[in-house]
């Protein structure tokens, strides 16, 4: 424990002195949060009604925390490539607090974005709902623990940067694109809408609409919080089954059935949602809410 | 008797079809500094990195200070330190940073201040690792592998791709080391490296230990014979050089004929008159005294550097 918490105290201290982590991390998200609330929450139907602001939120949000598999992974693919990680590997430091380490620092890193876009949503687009905090921060910490964990599998299971970049791309556009943040999963077309029921980002997306917009409690985000609870332990315990401290370890057969086992807790709760779940109605209900005309504005106080 | 710290018995490691160590047994005694001589590819740092706990060995048995490192864990790396070949530290951790991460991983640790100073790097103490000059980075993975008081050090090429002038202030640290009675094994492909800092060598090629001894145990096999380094105008056969007075053995090395000879005067004077009946002509000739690379050149057929 204590040389988790060292080790996540050096890495801390590492990804401030970087400037891509200060771009992907922290400009990036606000560059969202513009993008989003300055520019496509003016273009939104409805007439733009008070609850447009919270909706757009939720998703620049999760973009945050969703970013959380890109640093790590890229971090623990440079890490093993330069022999850094075999460094590490001859003193008494095991592959456990090597992988916490990376989660708790990015964890602690990734609030303070959360907490600014928060601030900004209110300071400058004049939001006029914290939505549940609790909810929020039970969202966020769980959904960045499986996020980065998901980065730490990709990591695993690739040999080069390229590899996992290209990786990477692949997930990161279907978490965007099908997940609901960018294009709003009520809008999706039904069969899109029937996939997204087995993705993270979806979860995440959804949750955080609901505990901004709806200001729901964490005891009504049952399946969003479980999906995201139970792939964060997941990925973690196979991201330990699958670390890798040298390049020319090769990925073993095991180690790709490990990896592809991830998307099972995903699978069972898709099946489960698809017939006797309420996440696509939660889903239409919170982006209903934007219609002035059963909604109209909060008169200013 | 001092006692093993090291043990290495039957040592096999496979890669693929290639065969990396074929039978590798020897052992290092406490407070001695033992060499692993050979050229690329030998086997050594598949050697050092099984004894360090990095690789599997596919036979035999090893043991570093009466543990076995495979299974040892956390225990058994609190004994040794490693300079390794091949690694790095994150580019932007200082270095007093990296001195105190490492310090906080063991039980038994010094304090990274004092090793700054022993190291030369008190003026480095801010600076980041991607600042640091080639030397620097070594003298630093040198202070790192001694944060813990290792009973055992591992040295893997420690000098390698380093300019002269660098490499023989490595060589002073080592000393050092081993006057203050440190156990340490190093891997090396430099002659002078292990003439200077070892008490014993082990020469090892192609996956095999072929000598064992002290420097001068070793050298004491080319007793008797002086190597004469000739380069010829044209080529000539090595058995008609084999046959003339004095030579013991003659080997080609890219161009070069090795002769060991018994006897130089008598070995010169039956060249010249070889090379005026066939009408060729010296283009060179140096006169070595035996080495340790004459001893690899003896057993393998083959220069180090091959």
């Amino acid at each position: 424990m204590r040389h988790t918490w060292t080790l996540t105290k050096t890495r801390m201290r590492l990804a401030l002195r970087n400037r891509a982590f200060i771009f992907f991390s922290l400009v990036m998200p606000l560059a969202f949060l513009f993008l989003y609330l300055g520019i496509i929450s003016k273009a939104f139907p409805f007439g733009g009604g008070a609850s447009v602001g919270p909706y757009l939120l939720a998703p620049v949000i999760a973009l945050t925390v969703m970013g959380s598999f890109w640093g790590l992974s890229i971090q623990l693919v440079t890490f093993r490539e330069k022999g850094i990680l075999r460094r590490f590997r001859v003193a008494p430091v095991g592959p456990g607090a090597m992988l916490a380490s990376s989660l708790i620092s990015n964890y602690f890193l990734t609030l303070p974005t959360v907490v600014l876009e928060f601030l900004l949503a209110r300071w400058i687009f004049h939001l006029d709902r914290w939505g549940n905090l609790w909810s929020v921060w039970a969202l966020v910490t769980f959904g960045t623990v499986a996020f980065a964990s998901f980065g730490l599998i990709v990591a695993s299971v690739t040999n080069t940067m390229q590899e996992t970049q290209v990786i990477n791309n692949v997930l990161w556009t279907v978490f965007l694109f099908l997940s609901g943040a960018t294009i709003p999963l009520p809008v999706l077309p039904r069969v899109i809408q029937f996939l997204a029921l087995f993705l993270p980002a979806t979860y995440l997306v959804t949750g955080l609409q609901k505990a901004v917009v709806r200001g729901t409690e964490v005891w009504h985000l049952g399946a969003e919080l479980l999906a995201l609870g139970a792939g964060a332990l997941f990925a973690f315990f196979v991201s330990k089954q699958l670390f890798r401290w040298e390049p020319e370890q090769k990925v073993t057969r095991r180690a790709k059935a490990w990896a592809a086992a991830t998307i099972l807790p995903f699978l069972l709760l898709g099946i489960w949602e698809s017939n006797r779940g309420a996440l696509r109605s939660d889903a239409k209900a919170t982006f209903d809410t934007m219609d002035e005309r059963a909604h109209p504005p909060r008169p200013n106080r | 008797m001092s006692s093993c710290v090291v043990e290495v018995e039957n040592l096999v490691k496979r890669y693929d079809k290639v065969e990396a160590l074929r039978g590798v047994s020897f052992d290092v005694r406490e407070g001695e500094v033992f060499g692993l001589l050979g050229p690329n590819g030998a086997g050594k740092t598949s050697t050092v990195e099984i004894l360090e706990g990095l690789r599997t060995p596919d036979g035999g048995r090893v043991a570093v200070c009466g543990l076995d490192p495979e299974r040892s864990g956390p225990r058994f790396k609190q004994e040794i330190g490693a300079v390794l070949q091949s690694t790095a530290l994150p580019e932007k951790l200082r270095v007093i940073e990296a001195l105190r991460l490492f310090a906080s991983f063991y039980t038994r640790r010094r304090d990274p201040n004092e090793l700054l100073k022993r190291f030369g790097l008190e003026e480095k103490r801010t600076a980041f690792y991607m600042h640091l000059s080639g030397g620097q980075k070594q003298r630093l993975a040198l202070a790192l592998a001694l944060v813990n008081e290792p009973r055992v050090l591992f040295l893997d090429e420690p000098t390698a791709g380093l300019d002269p002038q660098v490499r023989r202030e490595m060589y002073d640290i080592i000393e050092e080391l081993k006057r203050e009675g440190k156990t340490i094994l190093l891997t090396t492909h430099y002659i002078e490296e292990a003439e200077r800092l070892c008490d014993r060598v082990a020469v090892i090629d192609q996956g095999k230990l072929i000598a064992l001894g002290t420097p001068r145990e070793l050298k004491q096999r080319s007793a008797g014979t002086t190597r004469i380094e000739v380069r010829l105008v044209k080529p000539e056969s090595d058995g008609a050089l084999q046959n003339l007075d004095g030579v013991a053995d003659c080997r080609e090395s890219e161009g070069t004929y090795l002769l060991h000879s018994t006897s130089v005067p008598q070995t010169i004077v039956a060249l010249v008159k070889h090379l005026e009946a066939r009408g060729n002509e010296l283009a060179s000739l140096e006169i070595a005294t035996p080495s340790l690379e004459d001893v690899f050149i003896e057993l393998t057929g083959k220069r180090l550097r091959d």
